[in-house]
């Protein structure tokens, strides 16, 4: 952020009194961000940090040492060991999670791709063109956010095993498309809104097909809003259990990492270096993917829930 | 199927898909060039036509569905809604849905609020967002583990003299503090008030990144004028701040009950609902696929739909109401 100089230089000193006079603005920043909230903003951060750490470190340690000693013992008796990681990602092994870490990748892909595909259309139909029934047509698809999917699991199952599709990709991809498509259509309508209609009829008035004018001008245009939906529905996928427990089973043919890990979490006994490492690969996907492109999903968060 | 065939059979799908797509536009730029002019329902039809089969359809489905019996059978009315109303583990069901929804958005927002105010501005602000945002991009199932740990107990009794060692943090900092450990997912009522803290601590960081984009977007000759005219950081907050986002904490509080009205995975990956802590979505669930209850697990699919509305209604109105302004 740019800190523009205020148009009239204030000559009074602020009400605190203290050194830069002229900054007034750089007082008011002052005051917000005193000692005590720089503590406290740094207790809150570690507190909000030291679990995951704690899981982080565990993973790193020898099977036996989770189960006989708390985690922060490293401190004192540090001993690591890639071992866990080595029994979960191993190629072949009962207890490797790789199948799911591949099951989930493969599901998320075209749960990602589908819906942004057919949401931009749609939602340029609803931007740009004209027919019977069109508000009333968007106004629907926006209230259908409002369902909540437990509300379509048990028939959609139904279907499913009606045209033989039930426990296979094909289940869990259209499950995710069709939940994905209300949010989609709406968010980018919002962003297609905002691009300038002359834009549009210029276009349209040259004589350039709704197909050209969809390629050419929209989606070089669209880019940061299907990146911001694309990284909003792929954090979804990837961390979804209710579809891929309804939908996907829980053998490794199918079911992604999040209900391998679940099902682990109900055998008795703690499985704890298993769980541990399983837990980071799974994590580490979309915190990287998080980091990376924190700008569009900030973006896409904001535009979803500000204008909601 | 080995991984080579998951991947070949991901990569045919998206060929299907990218065919489908592909003639859809073909045939639209064939009618486009003949003149047609209502060409908008290709493609708004493929979209249309999923939402009705997947969201329309199955939800009246199951709102006839809720008015049937376990086997779906035969016809019993509202029994199965007075059922939920009636029967002591519907409440506790209810009771605990009742104190998510109070207490998460509340807490989550507060602490989301003042994160942001604190680190408004302050070197290295987008490193400490992130620590606390990250939480956010991890699955319930993730976070449900790495708190699972927290919480994790070790049987420990007080006559004896040497007990196994803690290795969940809480319960080791118990120990230290010369306390007892706790099973804390086991001791009801308490433990749905240690499953709230999870969802807590993945929802901060939501609330305080939508909150400092709007602390960001107030005009900054407001706190400049009340600055000047001396008032304290805790008036300044409690009479310009809150105020001037009011609209953005209504969606804030309102977006997160809706998570907690929906919250499944965190209770299911750590009590499974078990030791009095399951809410309505899981409770679904239970009904649903493992006590094989398909008419009360559908009415409670369908309160949950019930108990949504109101919050968007609200949360519309308040939005109406900013704009209007």
């Amino acid at each position: 952020m740019t800190t523009t100089p205020p148009p009239i230089q204030v000559v009074l000193p602020p009400a605190n009194g203290t050194g830069d006079v002229t900054s007034t603005l750089r007082a008011t920043k002052r005051r917000l961000t005193s000692p005590w909230a720089t503590v406290a903003a740094i207790v809150l951060a570690t507190v909000w940090t030291i679990p995951t750490f704690g899981l982080l470190v565990t993973s790193f340690r020898p099977a036996a040492d989770i189960n006989s000693t708390g985690w922060w013992t490293v401190l004192t008796n540090p001993n690591f060991t890639l071992e866990n990681y080595e029994v979960v990602l191993a190629t072949d092994s009962s207890q490797s999670l790789l199948p799911f870490i591949i099951n989930s990748v493969v599901i998320t892909i075209p749960s990602v791709v589908l819906p942004i595909f057919l949401a931009t259309l749609a939602a340029y139909s609803f931007a740009w063109m004209q027919f019977r029934g069109r508000d009333a047509l968007f106004v629907a698809v926006f209230a259908l956010q409002v369902v909540p999917i437990q509300v379509t699991l048990i028939p959609l199952l139904t279907i499913y095993a009606d045209i033989g599709v039930a426990g296979t990709f094909w289940a869990v991809w259209i499950s995710h498309t069709m939940f994905g498509l209300p949010l989609a259509v709406f968010l980018l309508h919002n962003f297609m809104r905002e691009i300038p209609g002359e834009l549009v009829e210029a276009a349209r008035v040259d004589g350039a097909a709704h197909v050209t004018v969809f390629f050419r001008l929209m989606l070089p245009l669209l880019k940061p809003a299907l990146a911001a939906f694309g990284i909003y529905q792929f954090l979804w996928v990837w961390n979804d259990l209710l579809v891929a427990l309804t939908f996907a089973g829980s053998s490794n043919q199918v079911a992604p990492m999040t209900v391998a890990l679940f099902n682990l979490t109900g055998t008795r006994g703690s499985q704890w270096f298993l769980l541990s490492a399983g837990a980071f690969v799974s994590i580490i996907v979309p915190a990287a993917v998080f980091l990376a492109l924190q700008r569009y999903f900030v973006r896409g968060l904001l535009a979803g829930s500000v204008k909601g | 199927m080995n991984v080579a065939d998951k991947l070949v059979a991901m990569v045919l799908a998206l060929a299907a898909f990218a065919v489908v797509i592909g003639l859809i536009l073909f045939v639209v730029s064939l009618l486009e060039r003949r003149g047609a002019r209502r060409v908008a329902w290709f493609f708004v039809g493929p979209t249309v036509l999923l939402l009705i089969v997947g969201l329309l359809y199955p939800a009246g489905r199951t709102v006839v569905r809720s008015l049937f019996d376990a086997a779906g059978s035969s016809f019993i009315g509202i029994a199965n809604y007075t059922a939920i109303f009636s029967s002591p583990d519907q409440l506790v069901v209810l009771r605990n849905t009742v104190l998510w929804v109070l207490v998460t958005p509340f807490v989550a927002t507060i602490v989301g609020l003042l994160y942001a105010i604190w680190v408004n501005g302050a070197r290295g602000e987008a490193v400490a967002k992130a620590l606390i945002f990250l939480p956010m991009a991890i699955s319930f199932v993730g976070a449900s583990i790495i708190w699972k740990f927290v919480y994790e107990y070790r049987f420990y009794d007080p006559d004896v003299r040497v007990n196994p060692e803690q290795i969940g943090l809480l319960n080791q900092l118990l120990v230290w503090l010369g306390l007892q450990p706790q099973q804390f997912l086991l001791n009801q009522p308490w433990n749905n008030l240690f499953l709230i803290v999870v969802m807590i601590w993945i929802q901060a960081g939501f609330a305080m990144t939508i909150l400092s984009a709007a602390i960001k977007a107030i005009p900054m000759e407001i706190t400049e004028a009340a600055t000047l005219d001396g008032v304290s950081s805790t008036q300044l907050f409690r009479y310009v701040t809150v105020p001037a986002i009011r609209p953005t904490l209504v969606v804030v509080l309102t977006t997160i009950a809706i998570g907690c009205l929906k919250v499944f995975d965190i209770v299911r990956t750590m009590t499974g609902g078990l030791y009095g802590t399951s809410v309505v979505a899981n409770e679904f669930y239970t009904q649903s696929f493992t006590a094989g209850n398909q008419g009360l697990g559908a009415a409670l699919a369908v309160l949950l739909f019930v108990l949504v509305i109101p919050i968007i209604v609200y949360n519309v109105r308040q939005l109406r109401q900013a704009e209007a302004r």
